[in-house]
């Protein structure tokens, strides 16, 4: 399968995406922001960065790319989108996901490890990890502080769309050790139809032992199975 | 072009004396032009020309098999096999980041990436090695807070990981803190990019940020001392966009290589003026532009303006004429904007118009080769010997060791670095094995299965005492941090931090302060292949500590060879390789107990340090060893704790050594800062094959005690839980407070 990484000026997650896609033994071909084919990839990734150096807000410029005219497409057409860091922040401003992301509440840029649960495995993205389980995988972030009114997080809940929420290492509720004081301890969400997904936390960075944790893998290991049964999603124009 | 006679103001302006500028005059053989003056002042100021430095400077070792590039270019680079080139620099951004911290902070980071970049290569690490004032000042944590949140700010958004550095908090540093940035990038060695023009008839392109009026004197700034109205030179701060870098850095990094680019030359200190004069002067040319062509974001800036603006992000490129269009659309592709602004001649002088009206035409040997050299007196300090001359060991122990311990990782200068890492995005490239906290950080090198080891250190309380040991301990210190995690050092990258040479006692800090760096450098096989000079850290007439700041590079050839500092198992041998010693002159035990810097500073046995690392690294390579830890500032003792801390195990000594002898032996045993040391582990049936390489180094060592169980203990001396030790490590950047 093919992996689709967005590039936009000031993204810089896109190499390590590209690198762990390649460790998974698949291959990922660039998409410029200014462009607005996807060349037929089976998963749009919008990686981490500082899109358009984050002028006005995170994420506020990137959503108008005509890149993203075709993201919006395909995203409204079944085909898997993947917003990691900036990418959730894009998704967020591109309304194809609720909420906002706002600065961290200790007002500073963290980049540590994360321990995240997986809140449901019914998504192409977590069909691969265990019900439940505790996954390793660094943040870096000035602002990913997951923030909805009540209904809407209500929502997220009853429809089981909370793909990821920071815990402790142990599982337990993570405290005052979260790495932004998300709504709820929330890290990522899924969109009503389950084909887009926004995280805060960095997968990629989690895509070898040698560096400390290979448990993001097992999003990227959920994305090709998913496309390979090619149940509900379909592939990009 | 003819000008009326200079007043002193306008001298001052350019930080010229009346005697640099007669001898410009008579070597021009005319007046120069104000614009003419305010380049000459640029390109003969200590930051650009090195007027004070450059005779010291040609005694530092540069050659070496592995070097492929030394100093004189825009970075040093040096062969780590598989054809590639590490390519590194420090520089300082001290003066800016005393009056504006966060913008002073960022625009190092930035100054440095690019040129690292300028060279094609692709930035992959950045360190920071920091000095302030006492951490329990609020103005010096209100520093340190813009300071870090500047470094932050560039360096996470340009999506570079900050991967290590160092912060030490003094006295000396209150009026003037120090912010040195180190970059280091990798490249293939053929694609390496230099920064000669050649062709004449070529075009220069300027490229990335307009022009405005930030950082005008930005050069000559730096070379002269700080006061009280040192705030008003905020207009000579530049204003930092990494965003714009990060822009630049993608396209000069895929022009690597490429035929069409003839040269490469960032704008930093002097602008326009330095990097134009740089250029043609290493190809042996000569360049002509015309300031009306180049992009300005302010109106009715002058030539002189033009010419002496630091505004961040700008590159110069010098292309064929039928290459030009081409280029300019590689960049245009990343919304970069990019003027043709002159070409390269054969004249070997640099001519700068405006709207065709010629306003400076100075040949470039007057500029580069002519700059008048100062040859200060040298006088070593008058309480220099008395300082030498007291006895630690007269000094009584004021608290138990248990206790000291404590205090010790508390202590700002020893405690974790965390809450300060953990704001830089150190992971970012995915090739980050060793995160920061540990010796070095160790960055895989993708498709060779080696890695390199990147360290900065400089410990400037015994440069105080004695700037030449001083100074080579801190080569040495930092060659220790790369050979703790497996890898040989290969590249020396340095920044002097020091007071007004104008002063003797100054100018023999910084001869000395050489000295010892070339004797601990050719021991050591390391060479020199980049660095700078700050001189005039200097505020109301009170200069800083002498500061040698040594970035270091070390090669891994295998990956699986390597070693972190934590304790890896339980029930494994504790072992200190190298002396046993207790010298306390200028440890942090003696700031913290008695709030001196005094006695006889650390000895330093060069031969001794060499065959103590080359056994380690012989231990580390042969699988022999499960931590290794270089013993630094808290000694023997701190080097336990943080072997424990970062291990999450505790470990118990057992060595009668410590138990033995009078409380400030023991204080000397265990917080003296002897230098050449390892703190190492390894199973206990493997303690003989360890002695076995020690001896054929004749290297002493000595088996301490064991690891494992949840307590930090030297025997019958102190037992303490290593969760109390853990939080007093973890508290010492979070309180504000040195005391327990």
């Amino acid at each position: 399968m093919r992996f689709g990484i967005a590039v936009f000026p000031g993204t810089w997650s896109d190499r390590d995406c590209a690198r762990a896609v390649e460790v998974l033994g698949h291959r990922s071909v660039p998409l410029w922001h200014r462009d607005r084919d996807l060349g037929g990839v089976d998963c749009v990734i919008l990686p981490g960065g500082f899109s358009y150096g984050d002028h006005l807000r995170t994420g506020a410029v990137a959503r108008f790319a005509p890149l993203m005219e075709s993201v919006q497409e395909f995203a409204a057409s079944g085909g898997l989108v993947w917003g990691i860091c900036n990418g959730f922040q894009i998704l967020c401003e591109a309304h194809l996901l609720p909420g906002a992301l706002t600065r961290n509440v200790s007002l500073e840029f963290r980049c540590e490890t994360a321990w995240l649960r997986v809140e449901t495995v019914e998504t192409p993205f977590t069909r691969a990890c265990d019900p439940g389980a505790v996954l390793a995988i660094p943040v870096s972030h000035g602002e990913g502080r997951y923030v909805a009114d009540a209904p809407t997080l209500d929502r997220l809940e009853a429809e089981r769309r909370v793909a990821f929420r920071y815990v402790a290492r142990d599982g337990l509720p993570v405290g005052d050790a979260s790495p932004n004081g998300s709504l709820r301890d929330i890290a990522g969400i899924v969109s009503d139809g389950r084909n887009v997904l926004g995280m805060m936390p960095h997968p990629e960075r989690a895509a070898e032992a040698l560096l400390g944790s290979e448990d993001g893998m097992q999003l990227f290991r959920s994305v090709v199975e998913a496309v390979a049964e090619r149940s509900a999603f379909v592939a990009a124009p | 072009m003819s000008a009326p006679p200079v007043s002193g103001a306008q001298l001052a302006e350019v930080a010229l004396t009346r005697a640099e500028y007669d001898l410009a005059t008579r070597r021009l053989g005319r007046v120069p032009t104000p614009v003419e003056l305010g380049v000459i002042g640029a390109m003969w100021s200590e930051h650009c020309g090195y007027k004070t430095s450059k005779p010291l400077l040609l005694r530092l070792p540069t050659a070496g098999l592995r070097v492929l590039q030394g100093p004189g270019e825009n970075a040093g680079a040096v062969d780590i096999g598989d054809g590639l080139a590490c390519v590194f620099k420090i520089e300082s951004h001290n003066h800016p980041s005393a009056i504006e911290p966060y913008q002073g902070a960022a625009t190092g980071v930035g100054g440095i990436l690019r040129d690292v970049f300028t060279m094609g290569a692709r930035p992959v690490a950045l360190l920071d090695s920091l000095r302030f004032g006492p951490f329990e000042e609020p103005t010096q944590r209100h520093l340190l807070e813009g300071v870090v949140a500047g470094i932050g700010g560039y360096g996470n958004c340009i999506g570079v990981p900050t991967v290590g550095g160092e912060v030490y908090f003094d006295a000396s540093y209150r009026h003037n803190c120090l912010v040195n940035a180190m970059c280091v990038g990798i490249i293939e060695q053929s694609k390496l990019t230099r920064a000669a023009a050649a062709g004449p008839g070529n075009l220069v392109l300027l490229v990335g940020a307009d022009t405005g009026r930030d950082g005008i004197h930005g050069a000559t700034f730096a070379s002269v001392e700080l006061n009280e109205a040192s705030s008003e030179r905020r207009p000579a701060v530049q204003v930092g966009n990494p965003f714009l870098e990060k822009c630049l850095m993608e396209v000069c990094v895929a022009l690597a290589g490429d035929p069409r680019i003839v040269a490469m030359q960032d704008l930093g200190a002097a602008g326009l003026t330095s990097s134009s004069a740089e250029l043609a002067h290493r190809g042996g040319c000569g360049i002509e532009m015309d300031v009306s062509r180049v992009s300005r974001r302010e109106r009715g800036m002058t030539p002189y303006e033009v010419m002496l603006s630091e505004s961040q992000e700008r590159m110069l490129l010098v292309v064929r004429p039928e290459d030009a269009a081409s280029v300019q659309g590689e960049f245009d592709r990343w919304d970069l904007h990019s003027d043709v602004i002159g070409s390269v001649t054969d004249t070997r002088r640099l001519v700068v118009a405006d709207a065709g009206e010629v306003v400076c035409d100075l040949p470039l040997g007057l500029l580069i080769d002519e700059v008048p050299l100062r040859h200060p007196q040298a006088h070593r300090p008058a309480g220099q010997d008395a300082a030498l001359a007291a006895d630690p060991l007269s000094m009584a122990a004021p608290w138990p060791m248990g206790e000291t311990l404590l205090r010790l990782l508390r202590s700002p200068n020893v405690g974790s670095r965390r809450p300060i890492f953990r704001r830089y995005d150190h992971q970012v490239g995915d090739d980050t094995v060793v995160l920061p906290g540990g010796d070095a950080a160790l960055l895989r090198v993708r498709g060779t299965g080696g890695a390199i080891a990147l360290t900065t250190d400089g410990n400037a309380r015994y440069a105080a005492l004695d700037p030449r040991r001083g100074a080579a301990i801190a080569v040495c210190e930092a060659a220790r941090n790369v050979v703790a995690v497996g890898a040989a050092p290969v590249g020396v990258t340095n920044c002097l931090n020091f007071g007004n040479p104008e002063k003797p006692e100054v100018f023999w800090q910084l001869a000395e302060a050489v000295e010892g760096m070339r004797e601990a450098c050719l021991a050591l096989a390391v060479p020199v292949v980049s660095g700078n000079v700050s001189l005039y850290n200097d505020t109301e007439g009170v200069s800083i500590d002498p500061t040698v700041v040594i970035g270091m590079v070390g090669h891994l050839e295998d990956l699986e060879r390597r070693c972190a500092a934590g304790f890896a198992r339980d029930g494994d041998a504790v072992l200190l390789v190298g002396p046993v010693g207790m010298d306390l002159g200028g440890s942090e035990y003696q700031r913290l107990a008695h709030g001196v810097n005094a006695g006889p500073r650390p000895t330093l046995d060069l031969d001794l340090e060499r065959r103590v690392q080359a056994a380690v690294l012989e231990m580390i390579d042969t699988g022999l060893l499960a931590s290794c830890h270089d013993l630094a500032e808290g000694g023997l003792a701190v080097a336990v704790a943080e072997s424990c801390i970062l291990g999450g195990r505790g470990a118990a000594l057992t060595e009668r050594l410590f138990s033995l002898a009078a409380p400030v032996v023991q204080a000397g045993l265990l917080f003296g800062e002897s230098q050449s040391r390892f703190l190492a582990s390894t199973r206990p049936a493997q303690v003989a094959a360890v002695r076995a390489i020690a001896e054929r180094h004749q290297v002493e060592v000595r088996e301490l005690g064991t690891t494992g169980g949840d307590r930090v203990v030297v025997a019958n001396v102190f037992d303490l839980a290593l969760s109390e030790v853990t939080r007093a490590y973890t508290e010492a950047l979070v309180s504000g407070e040195s005391g327990p």
